[in-house]
């Protein structure tokens, strides 16, 4: 079992400004579960896009099975028996499951036998799915079901997922890993990308570590601690935050019975939703994105409006107010789309302050806008996030996605809101830009401020929350304390089932 | 092979070389097409862009230059507001007419009558028709979500019906011996946009165009709603979680660049044509989408893309008369101009890399 299956010797690849890998080597033998375990931005997206021939390697080489291995095109890395499932799926919503596997396909068989090779597949590795349904109606890990399926019909040799638990459930991990498991029980290897340590440590013999394009180190993630993994990742040693024991203050945000028909064809309705947020607490609303977050923040931005007293602040009817009338009282927002919603792309810095901070901090005057003033607020966000960039007349596309969302988080944080309301507040970022967002929203809930903070990652949701609540299909189940949950009943709560 | 790449951030260069370059290539891409006709491409370059400034009658064409490029300018600030906010007015000539009609319309049912307050009139009166036709793809974007660029540009060819039957009809001349044309507004004297200074080519037209540049830049650059509007342009989503309402914003920029376009019809219609007639309208409407464009969006920049295009037409007509070029070739030169600077402006965003193709086994 221990035969090398890939070898991967001085792989380089360089863009302009940045050497995305830098004289990466290691190996992948046959029949095991590797890691490839790295910040965002660490060069692993890059790697696997190499190997399966997506992006061309500068300089290195790989071998696979001792033969030279140079993929031009996906579609020769594919005839070689390598396959990939990507983070974000490739499928058409509007066709059936056996139609977009068929797409995928060289030669597909005549559907009835696609179908029944996809039935017996799905059977053999504990992955239900029937082929007939149409993939607009499947939930994220059905629709990974599909994607996966698609890559077990080549029969693969190594088998790349990237980040493949970003968008499950615990109960759809526990699946996913079953499934792999077996996999490798067959001599499948596989490549497996992720940042999240835990699952890494439970599911990998062998992990090998990239930072800032290099390879740290290969080894045995089941020997060492998460913290341990950590700091071989970030270079650095880690503070994680810690929520502080609160009362319950008054309530400063209400929801009642706040309803929204979907926005546009695929998009989620919200369904009767209601809560209380008091002063000084975190409200985590957990779930799988697509079940209604983005339409949920837009409600509470005021970007949508609704009837008046369906959304109250302080007792006071805002659902009709405009996103500048709630700014002026103080319920601000964070959406999860960096580029071009929270930030316009290819304006600097100081421009998108002004995208938020007009109202609050008094950055126009009848109408004419005070640019001083915006500048030095702008540098006062970049002095007390730590966000790297050469000023505040950079543009915001040229900012990396932590840094960015370290401004996006001080922008509004600096700004002293009374309600916070953030979407996705560490998606996509490093994990030392992480700690210091949730650090910052723990304190500016120390000083008293409601927080809502809609996550998909429910470590995030257990390490900040006083409550908890789910989100699913629109609807919002009652939120509790955060401690009273287990991660399985969290599991069923994202899953739909009442609490 | 040839690779394009995108720039972390615009370069600031090649936005300024860009209107130069484009420039440049389209005299060499018209001097080819000269050629290809048969005249010489040096003279022709020359009589378009040598004479009108400096040659021996360059005092009959240089006022000339701000009476061409008044109107030009003035719809180009206009729909430079609307495109950088992306509504994309492509009807401004047919605001142009109207703005006229309704300018001229009232002077010659007050005619004779003579009272200074007759042209003010008449400038509120322009602006105000071109504001009402454009309010139609304006309203019908925003209450059924109509493409405005269809709607508007259709309307040109109504308002082009419009005029004709205005020309033909209602607003013909009495006096005329039954000849298509209104009385000639040039002989009335409560209604004629006159020049200023006389010889200088400067009327009120030429004042307002000033005028809506420097109201234009101070908005772009200082206003909440210039600020708005660029948001827009750049980032819908953003722009509406800014607090921008989309709709006040179609209806704002669609209605401002009507207006301006209405005022530059009144004032040519007041002033140098005088008279309503079938061939009132020359494309200005039309020219100005390249002005704006080659202007950068820039208050500033279609001031001078303005008077640039207004050299092309005053040598255009030189050179049609004196080179016997068909005027179509004059059109297509600023067409080229236009095509040239688009292909010119990827390298604002885009570095071009030479990349060694690779075999492929």
């Amino acid at each position: 079992m221990s035969q090398t299956l890939l070898q991967i010797q001085g792989l380089t690849k360089s863009y302009p400004g940045v050497t995305a890998n830098d004289n990466v080597s290691f190996k992948i033998k046959s029949g095991e579960i590797h890691a490839l375990l790295g910040e965002n931005g660490a060069g692993k997206s890059t790697l696997v896009k190499m190997i399966y021939g997506l992006v061309r390697p500068d300089k290195g080489n790989m071998k696979l099975d001792d033969e030279s291995f140079k993929p031009l095109e996906p579609r020769a890395a594919r005839a070689s028996g390598i396959a990939m499932v990507f983070q974000h799926f490739s499928l058409f919503e509007a066709l059936s499951v056996a139609e977009n596997i068929a797409l995928g396909m060289e030669n597909p068989p005549k559907s009835s036998a696609l179908s029944i090779r996809i039935t017996e597949v799905s059977l053999t590795y504990g992955l239900p799915l029937d082929p007939e349904r149409l993939v607009g109606d499947l939930s994220a890990g059905e629709r990974q079901r599909v994607e996966i399926i698609r890559c077990l019909l080549q029969e693969p040799k190594l088998l790349i997922m990237d980040e493949p638990t970003s968008v499950l459930t615990p109960q759809e991990v526990t699946t996913l890993f079953t499934t792999l498991k077996k996999l490798k029980s067959e001599g499948t290897s596989i490549l497996y990308i992720s940042h999240k340590l835990e699952e890494i440590r439970t599911l990998c013999e062998t992990a090998t570590i990239l930072r800032n394009g290099k390879k740290v180190a290969t080894c045995d993630p089941r020997q060492k601690s998460a913290r341990e993994l950590a700091e071989m990742m970030v270079g650095g040693t880690l503070n994680s935050a810690k929520p502080k024991k609160l009362k319950l203050g008054k309530v400063v945000l209400e929801a009642a019975g706040l309803s929204l028909p979907p926005q546009s064809a695929f998009g989620t309705s919200l369904k009767n939703i209601s809560f209380q947020l008091h002063q000084g607490e975190i409200l985590g609303i957990g779930g799988v994105a697509g079940n209604g977050q983005d339409e949920l923040l837009a409600c509470l931005s005021g970007e949508v409006l609704t009837t008046p007293n369906t959304i109250r602040f302080n007792s006071k009817s805002v659902g009709h107010m405009t996103p500048n009338e709630r700014r002026a009282l103080g319920v601000l927002a964070a959406p999860e789309e960096r580029l071009g919603h929270a930030a316009a792309p290819d304006m600097d810095l100081i421009e998108n302050s002004m995208l938020t901070a007009m109202v609050r901090k008094n950055l126009s005057n009848a109408g004419f806008l005070n640019w001083q003033r915006a500048k030095a607020f702008t540098q006062t966000i970049i002095d007390e996030f730590d966000v790297r960039t050469p000023g505040p007349q950079s543009i915001a596309r040229s900012l990396s996605g932590g840094n960015l969302q370290k401004y996006v988080i001080g922008r509004e944080v600096l700004q002293d809101p009374d309600v916070l309301i953030v979407n996705q507040p560490t998606w996509g970022v490093d994990a030392a830009a992480a700690a210091a967002i949730r650090q910052s929203l723990l304190d500016l809930a120390g000083k008293g401020a409601a927080i809502i903070v809609i996550s998909q990652d429910l470590d995030e949701l257990m390490e900040i929350s006083t409550r908890f609540s789910a989100l699913n299909n629109g609807k919002l189940s009652v939120a509790q304390p955060m401690a009273k949950f287990s991660l399985d009943e969290i599991g069923l709560l994202l899953g739909g089932a009442d609490a | 092979m040839l690779r394009l790449e995108k720039r972390p951030s615009p370069s600031r260069t090649w936005a300024y070389l860009a209107p130069v370059l484009a420039v440049i290539a389209t005299m060499i891409g018209g001097g080819v097409m000269f050629a290809l006709l048969g005249k010489d491409p040096f003279e022709a370059i020359r009589i378009i862009f040598y004479d009108p400034l400096f040659s021996e009658f360059a005092w009959y064409y240089r006022p000339q230059l701000l009476i061409k490029g008044a109107p030009l300018i003035l719809i180009a600030i206009g729909l430079s507001m609307g495109f950088r906010a992306g509504i994309w007015n492509i009807g401004a000539e047919g605001q142009y007419i109207i703005g006229a009609l309704f300018g001229a319309g009232f002077a010659l049912a007050l005619y004779p009558t003579e009272s200074p307050f007759i042209f003010p009139s008449m400038i509120v009166l322009g602006a105000l028709g071109g504001f009402l036709w454009a309010m139609i793809p304006a309203v019908l974007k925003t209450k059924f979500g109509t493409n405005e660029i269809l709607v508007s540009l259709m309307l040109v060819y109504v308002a082009e019906q419009l005029l004709a039957s205005m020309s033909l009809g209602l607003m013909k001349n009495p006096e005329g011996f039954g000849f298509p044309g209104s009385r000639n507004l040039q002989q009335y004297a409560s209604a004629h946009n006159a020049e200023l200074w006389v010889g200088s080519g400067v009327h009120m037209g030429v004042v307002f165009a000033l005028m809506a540049i420097i109201f234009a830049y101070v908005m772009l650059a200082r206003h909440q709603l210039g600020f708005h509007i660029r948001l827009t342009g750049e980032s819908p989503k953003a722009a509406r979680f800014a607090g921008v309402n989309p709709n006040r914003l179609i209806i704002f920029c669609l209605g401002c660049s009507g207006a301006l376009a209405g005022l530059a019809g009144m004032f040519e219609i007041a002033g140098p044509s005088g008279q309503v007639n079938i061939d009132f309208n020359v494309g200005y409407g039309f020219t100005a989408i390249i002005v704006a464009f080659l202007g950068r969006l820039n208050p500033f920049g279609i001031m001078l893309a303005g008077l640039l295009m207004a050299l092309t037409y005053i040598g255009g007509e030189i050179a049609q008369s004196s080179l016997g070029l068909p005027s179509a070739a004059i059109q297509a030169f600023q067409g080229m101009l236009l095509f040239f600077l688009l292909a010119v402006d990827l390298l604002t965003n885009f570095k071009i890399k030479w990349a060694k193709a690779e075999a492929i086994v």
